[in-house]
């Protein structure tokens, strides 16, 4: 994929690699991911990075057992919305048996492969 | 108020018709329809057609003019792509194009083929309802991501698989005299409960079935319909349309529905009524959590409350209100396309005593409301329908 196709979210699954993620904050401290020219809760387009806090806690929950073709080789696997303070993320959760994986649970993101293509993929671990 | 006539309807049976093109089906469905509305082709003015993955699923683009043909005639008509509620779309745009008086007759209506895209292949077409950035590309499929709200409403408000499964029977059963549906097969709870796991907390029976086939709406002015004396006595008298972000993690809480509660509002708004007002109610099941979600953000429950309707029986057949009497999408089917226009067909019939669960319906019932939600619940659309005293 080219950087013309993903408008900057490369760049932020680059920066969360390598323990450097961020998000967009608005003018009205609404909470973005890359990428984005725009605030979709307020239209402001005055937006600053922040720094991503390292860990999150986990709003919900799911695991998969039918998947898209390009998660064939992962499923059964977790997916999981988790909350970092102003802004939430959804990715999978590895490192965790699917029946201790709970609500408020802390974890931090990262970014892995999938096990199916080499796509990468936001990924969540449990916080040491 | 716009009081748009609804005329005539039709569909083909919902289910699995690997022997018909998309063409073929929305032609049945919408030829249904002209003669239901005693109207030919000649007077209709546009067509509004419904259609989600069709460029996929049958490499076919373009697919208005195409409807339009099968229907006999090229006059002006779109294609709209809304995921789950594109046909409920179509029916919103269409009574706008006739409330604001550019059209006399238009036909509204959708059509989607799917189970020639085999599970996998239907699979990935109904996660591109989702967004592809932020979900589709972290392992979300469309089942994971309304099991992502379910858990999410359980933390919140509490309920249980249980009470899921509740809602599952009640559609089967009610889809068991409606020979258009896709299942009609009686479940228990307990065999909901035991089915194979597709996204925790959800079963095979939480989930509707992948579905071909097409309906159709003949919609119409009431000058239309007096001039020539046809038995148009349903309206449509409000039409709402909500919207909200694409990914779930953009929005402030995963427990409730606003797009689907300002459709609601405006759809009310524009026919004079109250949720109090409404007799039954079609509402897009595409998972048994998506009717709990529904009768909240409609106004029928208040928030956290309508988890428990169909295990009181409050939602069943005999209930105080009846939702989903077509069996719903969970087992009426969900040609994603055709889905809006079918529970607007639903409602109208079931109103007009022509549905074959009609006789669930009070004699004193005039007004019914059909909600249709896309992907989850970025866009809804909310249509009041109500008996005409003339
Ligand atoms: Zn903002």
């Amino acid at each position: 994929m080219t950087a013309a196709t993903d408008g900057g979210y490369d760049e932020f699954l680059d920066a969360l690699a390598d323990g450097d993620g961020y998000f967009y904050a608005c003018s009205n401290e609404h909470g973005l991911l890359p990428p984005r020219q725009a605030c979709p809760h307020c239209g402001d387009r005055e937006l600053a990075r922040r720094e991503l806090p390292r860990t999150g806690e986990i709003v919900t929950h799911t695991t998969v057992s039918v998947p898209t073709p390009q998660f064939d080789d992962n499923a059964p696997y977790v997916t999981a919305i988790v909350d970092f303070g102003q802004v939430r993320l959804t990715g999978i959760v590895r490192g965790v048996d699917r029946d201790d994986v709970a609500i408020e649970q802390r974890v931090t993101a990262t970014v892995e492969p999938s096990e199916t293509t080499d796509d990468r993929t936001i990924t969540f671990r449990p916080a040491q | 108020m716009s009081q748009v006539r609804l005329a005539g309807t039709g569909m083909t049976s919902f289910g699995s018709h690997p022997d018909r093109t998309g063409r073929d089906m929305f032609a049945s469905a919408g030829l249904e329809a002209l003669e239901d509305a005693g109207v030919p082709a000649a007077d209709v003015d546009e067509l509004f057609y419904g259609n989600f993955i069709g460029t996929l699923s049958e490499r076919q683009g373009h697919q208005g003019p195409l409807m339009a043909e099968a229907l006999g005639t090229t006059v002006p008509s779109r294609r709209i792509e809304s995921a789950c509620a594109s046909s409920g779309l179509a029916v919103h745009d269409a009574v706008r194009a006739i409330g604001s008086g550019d059209a006399d007759v238009v036909v509204a209506g959708g059509m989607e083929r799917m189970t020639n895209m085999g599970t996998a292949g239907a699979t990935d077409g109904l996660a591109r309802a989702a967004d592809d950035l932020y979900e589709v590309q972290s392992g979300v499929t469309f089942p994971g991501a309304y099991a992502l709200m379910a858990r999410a409403y359980f933390d919140e408000y509490g309920g249980t698989h249980e009470d899921l499964a509740h809602i599952a029977v009640k559609n089967h059963d009610n889809a068991l005299v409606n020979d258009h549906a896709h299942l009609q097969q009686e479940i228990t709870v307990a065999e909901a409960l035991e089915a194979p796991e597709i996204a925790a907390p959800f079963g095979l029976y939480d989930a509707c079935p992948i579905s071909d086939g097409a309906a159709a709406l003949v919609l119409m002015s009431p000058t239309y319909a007096a001039e020539h004396d046809l038995e148009a006595g349903v309206a449509i008298s409000g039409a709402g349309h909500g919207g909200d972000t694409m990914a779930l993690h953009d929005r402030p809480t995963l427990s409730r529905t606003p797009a689907t509660r300002e459709a609601a509002k405006v759809a009310y708004d524009e026919a004079s009524i109250d949720p109090n007002d409404v007799a039954i109610a079609e509402v897009h099941d595409c998972f048994t959590i998506a009717e709990v979600f529904a009768l909240e953000a409609l106004g029928m429950y208040r928030d956290g409350e309508a988890i428990g309707a169909a295990r009181r029986g409050e939602t069943r057949r005999d209930g105080e209100l009846p939702v989903n009497l077509s069996g719903g999408l969970k087992a009426k089917g969900h040609p994603v396309g055709a889905t809006g226009a079918a529970q607007v067909a639903a409602v109208a019939t079931l109103l007009d005593g022509s549905h074959p669960r009609a006789e669930a319906v009070a004699d004193d019932a005039t007004i019914g409301v059909a909600q249709n939600a896309g992907g989850t619940v970025a866009s809804a659309t909310v249509h009041v329908l109500e008996v005409i005293d003339e």
